[in-house]
């Protein structure tokens, strides 16, 4: 038992600063990757509305794919595909050299393009549920189409569609576990040296489990909370 | 008084008023442009990267990896189905223990990394490599893909669990009624007059589970199971051309939206009586 303590334990001996040091990579991915991924989301969303048929087919065709490929093959892709893009660049330009991508970089990319699709969905199917005589008011009011979009409609889009990107928000934190596979040092990546350095496996991998789902209850409590503070201006029945 | 002595002739229909230029249909014009571009530049890659000897090497081993997937992700969620009926239940369940323990099952698996689950499983389970023995059970857990089948297998359950439970819920209470005043005892409403009606509701989120499923078994290449995404990595480390990754995302794309047609084709079937 003292033995187990003394490998979770901060400082030379033990590993659990190495794991904090994960934790705060795993969350400040998903922190760096939340804001990128709604941005785009966002704007998807408005392109598929669009009444242009190129837009809404170039939206469409976003989401087709990076909902269709698994999420470990187009971090792949990013990684190694960047990398090899810049390399031949590069040797077309006259420099050479290998060309390391910042994995934590690989990774926001990888993850925003995943999450930006699903995440076009929510804001769409939100779009959806939003009269048309909100725009409309707003328009009889004499605004612009950017202050209605601002003023009127993205303060109720939010609350609509905050269920729906809170679920992605879980699903992100989840998927964060995947750069471990291009040596990113989150959670995962940590314990799992720690395992195969101390061969204590099932101690170390059982704490990831555990961290991960702490972080999940974490996101669950404060989401809850973010709903409720959203529906505050809602009749209580 | 004035009579019109002359028709005025028919007239041919106003002109298309010219469509402007509008900065929406410049980005879209271009948007599309830079797919089309993309999709002609992956074929032409594709093309010129054509390497018969590689082909004939690692094409027979694309083709067992993506069965290997196909199987894994098949045998898994069948498994599954079978482990979420009794959690679903429990889930609705009017027992608080019952219910709570089975809240508490969905919500480790749906709560944490499918990975993660996977590595306990492979890796940490190995620490119990005498206890394990001791059991017999050690001959199944040191095969990879027997740890990925258990892992999926659980993972999947959760989540079938909470889209049975889900369209359970959907359906009226009055049917549960109607089956009673009927006669039929609880069990046979379940099977004969709930769950048919349930299965229906269930069907599109069935659907992309398996997609899910699918696009999440690509991790099981991490613990050396070669599957279609194993195939990829090790063609790739083997090689270092980077077409196998293209191949790779091309054989997933297909399947899924394979998948998401023919479920499509299917649920447009099974639903067609409740079209009006």
């Amino acid at each position: 038992m003292d033995n187990y303590l003394t490998l979770l334990s901060f400082g030379d001996q033990g590993w659990g600063d190495e794991i904090a040091w994960g934790v705060l990579i795993t969350v400040s991915l998903a922190l760096a990757t939340l804001p990128v991924g709604l941005f785009i989301g966002f704007i998807i969303a408005v392109a598929k509305q669009s009444e242009e048929w190129t837009l809404r087919t170039a939206a469409d065709i976003y989401t087709t794919i990076f909902r269709g490929l698994p999420e470990l093959l187009t971090l792949f892709l990013v990684y190694f595909g960047l990398q090899i893009g810049i390399q031949q660049l590069l040797k077309a330009v006259g420099l050479g050299g290998a060309i390391e991508i910042n994995t934590f970089f690989a990774g926001v990319i990888a993850l925003a393009l995943v999450f930006s699709s699903y995440a076009s969905e929510v804001f769409l199917s939100a779009f959806r549920a939003i009269p048309k005589g909100q725009y409309e008011g707003g328009y009889a009011l004499g605004l612009r189409r950017g202050r209605v979009m601002r003023s009127i409609i993205v303060p109720q889009l939010i609350r609509i569609a905050l269920p729906g990107l809170g679920n992605l928000w879980m699903i992100l934190i989840k998927d964060t576990a995947l750069v471990s596979a291009i040596g990113l040092t989150d959670i995962l990546r940590q314990t799992g040296v720690a395992a195969r350095v101390t061969k204590e496996a099932f101690l170390f991998f059982g704490l990831a489990f555990l961290l991960y789902l702490v972080l999940a209850l974490i996101s669950s409590i404060g989401l809850n909370r973010l709903e409720a503070y959203g529906k505050r201006g809602e009749q209580v029945r | 008084m004035s009579v019109a002595d002359t028709l005025i002739k028919a007239q041919p229909a106003p002109p298309d008023r010219a469509k402007r230029w509008t900065t929406a249909r410049i980005s879209g014009t271009i948007l599309v442009m830079f797919w089309v571009v993309a999709a002609i530049g992956l074929v032409f890659y594709l093309y010129s990267a054509w390497d018969i000897a590689k082909i004939e090497r690692y094409g027979p081993k694309f083709l067992s990896g993506l069965w290997t997937t196909l199987s894994l992700v098949g045998v898994s969620i069948a498994i599954g189905a079978v482990i979420s009926l009794p959690v679903a239940l429990g889930r609705v369940s009017k027992n608080p223990v019952i219910s709570r323990i089975a809240f508490a099952y969905v919500y480790v698996f749906r709560g944490t990394p499918l990975i993660a689950q996977l590595f306990l499983i492979y890796y940490g389970l190995g620490s119990f490599r005498p206890q394990l023995e001791a059991v017999g059970l050690w001959l199944f857990f040191r095969d990879a893909w027997n740890c990925a089948l258990f892992a999926f297998s659980l993972n999947t359950s959760a989540y079938q669990a909470e889209i049975l439970r889900g369209a359970i819920d959907s359906v009226p209470r009055g049917q549960w009624e109607g089956a009673a005043a009927l006669g039929l005892n609880r069990l046979q409403a379940f099977w004969k007059v709930i769950l048919p009606q349930a299965l229906i509701v269930a069907l599109r989120p069935y659907g992309n589970e398996i997609i899910l499923m699918i696009k999440g078994s690509a991790i099981v290449a991490l613990v050396t199971v070669f599957d279609l995404m194993g195939e990829t990595r090790r063609a790739f480390s083997r090689t270092y051309d980077f077409q196998a990754y293209i191949w790779a995302a091309v054989f997933y794309f297909c399947i899924v939206e394979a998948l998401r047609n023919v479920w499509n084709l299917l649920e447009a079937r099974l639903t067609r009586h409740l079209k009006r």
